[in-house]
């Protein structure tokens, strides 16, 4: 029986906040491919291309026949407890601090058995389903579920720390101009944060939506302009430590690429907002978050940028857009580097055309804004890394894992001149 | 007409006056300001600290697809590039000063009397002349005791150079005219409202070795004083006599800005003033 | 049992069972606890190093040495030189290929010497790097050791064959009453069956007196021509029957049995003995639960019945069934590799009748056996050896 996750308290200003410390991170070269699989929250294990035996841990030949093709591929994630274990003492800090911790032996209907931590729902003898999701140290890690869903499962302990659940957590939407913004403040709200801040550039320029917006429960619009470096300062300065999740809308685009276009001005907007805006937020509200990952119910736990899925592979009609997001992207990935001590994911949930003015001539399928809020929100409570989210996010990026040459010549057929 | 009783009649006289005197050519204006284009040198710093913006300029759009009836730019650059104007705030000693911004400095001090003092012979034999107390006092002889309040411009003439030779950086830095600490401090004792150079900087190219460093930014600035830098056409003022406008633009906490600087002269016309 | 019948031991002996007497923490390096153990012994076979020909050596914390670095660092010139990186299955394994060597005339004399150091942060360190496996799938898990490794398989072993914890704190309180005669023991109070209950919990089912307690220490014992110990005048124990295995049953989806359980019945034949006329056990006792999966696969009781098995035998060293008679690496401290040679050191003293604490009465045969390498979730290496007074 999971014990439904209480509001915490309010913070005693007099006490040291806890600083994080993460769980193991060495790996193999071969045992890291498992965190590839759980940035998408996908169970995958090697496969024995010859005899068709399921390994585990990831080695580098069939432990059966000694063939060298193994695969990754989704495999069941069905098992069976064998046995339990509650660790009490640990020579790992981070275990340390957080025992009681239950492990067990579960063996997968897929073959090979595995250590793995426990849900608190989870008895041996009895079925399961084991997740592959990332841990403090953005390692994929095994964790077995009661086969169908218990209530508050996702309230217990072990499994928040692989989740990024917005429930009694504050969260700041960078940009409420936009019905993106807007859905995602609904959602937000919906999935029980306790404050959902919502940043607003230029309040004397009025948007659709700028009233229903202050009218959504527990939503709070504030200043903020991830162009002006000040109003970061100052925003960060008021709620910079309260800040558990930061989701990044803001975002300039508009159609042309490299020659078309007859100047640089555009250009300079979208790498002004889309990328420098994202190094910005990341100086004004990085560092307190990165303090606070592992400061309690409603610790530090997320860092959400929504990117074009052009960012692989560039979509000539929107080229300068793609390329200021592929800047955006590899920043990204150097955050993440920087966010992992603190224990806090960066989480990048990519689509293909959103469904807005911009892209109003282009043909579906496109991405609408409250899909674009229900699948950052499922992301988040899965705590996933990578996210393509809509059929043309799915599609491209399984192209672009197939040949990216192939992708790109495909993406970039224009019209004769 | 007068609009209420407190209007003064003389201030209107003057203003008329003035107005008058600039119609009929009496009084000019000189422009001190350098065009402010991408390719005008801006101060070079060690590559570890943060630069300063060069001047640039994007086309919105010009009559065209962009915009059909109208033609604008966007414009960057830094606080301090071009002609430009230094408020105390820029400098650590003056951080504390009240009024020491260029939106807080009150908007009747950016017009002012100004003394030029020529040091254009002494620049051209050596790159790195400083304007010495003996310079200042030797001045005072010839025309008056600096009065309190007044521009100080350092005449050398270097606004004529172009190209490298302007900011002339050799191995070891920045070779260009300035005053030395001693100069610095009897000019804050003279009580002045400012001082400016056709250089990139109040200080001399080679001023960080003075002691203190860049004596005319610590002490001005710390006296609550300005700074104006990039002038031209200095040798077209008069030593003393000439009234200077320098406003700079009003930036919310701003150090400094770009500007335009202009100075009122008597006429130099070939009619000799009339006896007054 | 093989077609090829195993080649007898004869000729070959066990000398000179040396232990260093263990200390919870030192300074000292695992080099320093080798030499040590190393010296002894070959002081008391009246051998200088540099005529020594033949050295063994197991130590988790020699790194970055190996056995080379070791030669030079010890000034040895051996024609015959190995590695045993097989823990606690490390004493038997280095006695089997030795005894090979000095039989086909390769080497005169073999020094096995197993020694660690223990810092505070040895054993931290050491298991973050343990194996490849550890590193990727278990580690990861918050076990920081074997503790929950091996909690895991008694949970598994007491819910699938009803053993009880009274039934694992009867072999703990035999072995600690077997310690309070031996010298070098780190545990030095008698232990009840209450206190072994109540202990203090690390890893539910396992608790504080099921783990053994990491020390610092060394052991070693040489083997030699059967003439040239005669010669030294050196009490000696001859060689039965030995056996090695290394990840038995790896399609067991949790670890119930070790490699003995494959190759039992070629260790008793070989020794022409059954199991009954053993007169003394000394098992791999990392976990008590391991000891009983001994007393299992090494064929004193069948398997899932050794909680039968213990609560029917008394298991002190003057017991119906002597066990771990120094007291185990339970009582006596695990120091490092030097827990897979203390069964072999102890079984040694005890057929030559030279044990330092309890004799066991008229010990003419002793098995022997070891365990070692949680790679990840079970147990690899397994070895036994049935040992003979000469």
């Amino acid at each position: 029986m999971t014990l439904p996750l209480q509001p915490p308290p309010k913070k005693d200003p007099q006490k040291r906040t806890r600083v994080p410390v993460r769980p193991p991170a060495q790996r193999s070269r071969t045992g890291t491919y498992l965190c590839a699989f759980a940035a998408e929250g996908r169970f995958a294990l090697q496969v024995c291309e010859a005899c068709g035996a399921t390994q585990y841990p990831p080695r580098e030949a069939c432990a059966v026949c000694l063939s060298m093709a193994l695969t990754w591929r989704d495999v069941p994630a069905a098992g069976m407890v064998l046995a339990d274990t509650i660790v009490r003492t640990s020579t790992v800090v981070y275990f340390r601090e957080r025992t009681p911790w239950r492990i067990g032996t579960v063996q997968l209907s897929c073959g090979p058995s595995v250590m793995c931590h426990l849900h608190g729902d989870c008895e041996v003898g009895q079925p399961v389903r084991v997740i592959n999701r990332l841990d403090k140290s953005g390692h994929g890690v095994l964790m077995a579920l009661p086969q169908t869903d218990t209530a508050h499962m996702e309230d217990d302990e072990l499994l928040r720390e692989l989740t990024c659940d917005p429930k009694f957590r504050r969260v700041l939407i960078t940009n409420g101009r936009s019905a993106a913004g807007q859905a995602l403040a609904q959602a937000l709200s919906d999935a029980g944060a306790a404050i959902v801040f919502v940043g607003e550039a230029e309040s004397w320029r009025p948007y659709p939506g700028q009233d229903a917006l202050r009218q959504i429960p527990n939503v709070e619009v504030l200043p903020m302009d991830v162009t002006d470096t000040d109003s970061l300062t100052e925003l960060a300065g008021e709620i910079g430590g309260k800040v558990d999740i930061l989701i990044n809308t803001a975002r300039f685009v508009r159609p042309g690429g490299a020659m078309d276009r007859e100047d640089i001005i555009f250009a300079r907007d979208e790498m002004e907002v889309n990328y420098l805006g994202l190094m910005r937020l990341a100086q004004s509200f990085g560092p307190a978050m990165r303090a606070r990952g592992a400061d309690g119910v409603n610790s530090a736990t997320a860092w959400v940028n929504i990117l074009s899925v052009y960012a692989f592979s560039n979509l000539p009609e929107f080229g300068s857009f793609a390329a200021s997001n592929a800047a955006a992207l590899s920043l990204s990935q150097c955050l993440r580097a920087e966010m992992r001590p603190g224990g806090v994911r960066v989480m990048n949930v990519f689509t293909g055309p959103t469904e807005d003015d911009w892209h109003q001539p282009l043909p579906p399928p496109k991405v609408v804004p409250s899909a674009l809020a229900r699948g950052v929100v499922a992301a988040l409570r899965d705590g996933l890394e990578d996210v393509y989210l809509g059929d043309v996010a799915k599609d491209l990026i399984e192209r672009w894992r197939a040949s990216p040459k192939v992708l790109e010549r495909e993406l970039t057929e224009v019209e004769d001149m | 007409m007068s609009l209420d009783n407190v209007t003064s009649a003389a201030g209107q006289a003057s203003l008329s006056g003035l107005m008058m005197a600039m119609a009929t050519g009496d009084v000019e204006v000189v422009d001190l300001t350098h065009t402010l284009d991408p390719d005008f040198p801006v101060i070079i710093l060690p590559p570890e600290f943060g630069q300063c913006a060069r001047f640039r300029m994007e086309e919105i759009s010009a009559y065209d697809g962009r915009g059909p009836a109208w033609k604008w730019h966007n414009i960057s650059c830094c606080e301090h590039t071009g002609t430009h104007f230094d408020a105390p705030i820029h400098w650590v000693s003056g951080r504390d000063l009240p009024n020491n911004a260029v939106d807080t400095i009150p908007v009747e001090r950016l017009i002012a009397p100004v003394c030029v003092i020529d040091c254009s012979a002494g620049a051209a034999a050596n790159d790195d002349y400083e304007l010495s107390v003996d310079d200042i006092l030797a001045w005072e002889l010839k025309h008056e005791r600096i009065p309190s309040g007044c521009w100080v411009l350092m005449r050398t003439d270097w606004s004529k150079r172009r190209g490298a030779e302007y900011l002339n950086m050799r191995d070891d830095g920045a070779h260009s005219p300035g005053p030395n600490p001693a100069a610095v401090r009897l000019l804050v004792e003279r009580d002045i409202l400012g001082f400016g150079t056709e250089t990139v900087g109040t200080d001399a190219g080679q001023g960080f070795h003075f002691a203190p460093p860049n004596p005319a930014h610590f002490y001005f600035h710390g006296a609550g004083k300005y700074g104006l830098q990039c002038l031209s056409n200095v040798d077209q003022l008069p030593p003393t006599g000439a009234v200077l406008i320098a406003p700079p633009l009003k930036i919310k906490q701003g150090t400094g800005s770009p500007l335009r600087v202009m100075a009122m002269i008597p006429g130099r016309c070939a009619t000799p003033a009339a006896a007054s | 049992m093989n077609a090829t019948t195993r080649q007898a031991y004869d000729g070959v002996v066990i000398t000179t069972p040396v232990t260093v007497p263990y200390v919870r923490y030192s300074k000292e390096s695992a080099h320093w606890w080798i030499a040590s153990a190393l010296g002894e012994a070959l002081r008391q076979a009246g051998i200088r190093s540099r005529e020594l020909d033949g050295f063994s050596v197991s130590s988790f914390t020699l790194a970055p040495d190996t056995a080379v670095g070791l030669v030079q660092h010890l000034g040895l010139t051996p024609r015959w030189l190995d590695h045993i990186p097989m823990g606690g299955a490390s004493g038997v394994a280095a006695l089997r290929r030795a005894a090979r060597a000095v039989q086909a005339g390769d080497v005169d004399v073999v020094a096995c010497v197993a020694g660690d150091a223990n810092h505070v942060d040895s054993f931290r360190r050491m298991l973050s790097s343990f194996s490849r496996f550890a590193q990727d799938a278990s580690y990861p898990y918050g076990s920081g050791g074997p503790n929950a490794c091996f909690a895991l398989l008694t949970d598994h072993y007491m819910r699938k064959f009803n053993a009880t914890r009274e039934d694992f704190g009867r072999i703990c309180v035999a072995q600690r009453a077997n310690a309070l005669s031996f010298p070098h023991a780190i545990m030095k109070k008698p232990l009840s069956l209450e206190e072994y209950m109540a202990a203090r919990p690390i890893s539910d089912p396992i608790a504080l007196f099921d783990c053994v307690m990491p020390v610092a220490g060394a052991e070693a014992f040489l083997v030699m021509r059967e003439e040239s110990a005669r010669a030294a005048n050196l009490p000696a124990a001859r060689i039965l029957a030995t056996i090695e295995r290394h990840n038995a049953f790896p399609d067991d989806p949790i670890q119930m049995r070790g490699g003995w359980a494959m190759d039992v019945d070629e260790l008793y034949a070989m020794a022409a003995l059954s199991p009954a006329e053993v007169d003394f056990v000394e098992t791999y006792d990392d976990y008590p639960v391991i000891c009983m999966m001994q007393f299992e696969d090494l064929g004193f009781c069948a398997k899932g019945e050794a909680p039968e098995f213990v609560r029917s035998h008394t298991l002190d060293t003057h017991g119906s069934f002597p066990h771990n008679t120094s007291g185990g690496q339970l009582s006596a401290g695990q120091a490092g590799a030097a827990g897979g040679y203390l069964g072999l050191v102890e079984g040694v003293r005890q057929v030559t009748g030279h044990a330092l604490g309890a004799q066991v009465e008229d010990a003419r045969t002793g098995l022997v056996s070891g365990f070692g390498m949680i790679n990840f979730d079970r147990g690899l290496c397994s070895s036994a050896a049935i040992i003979a007074r000469s």
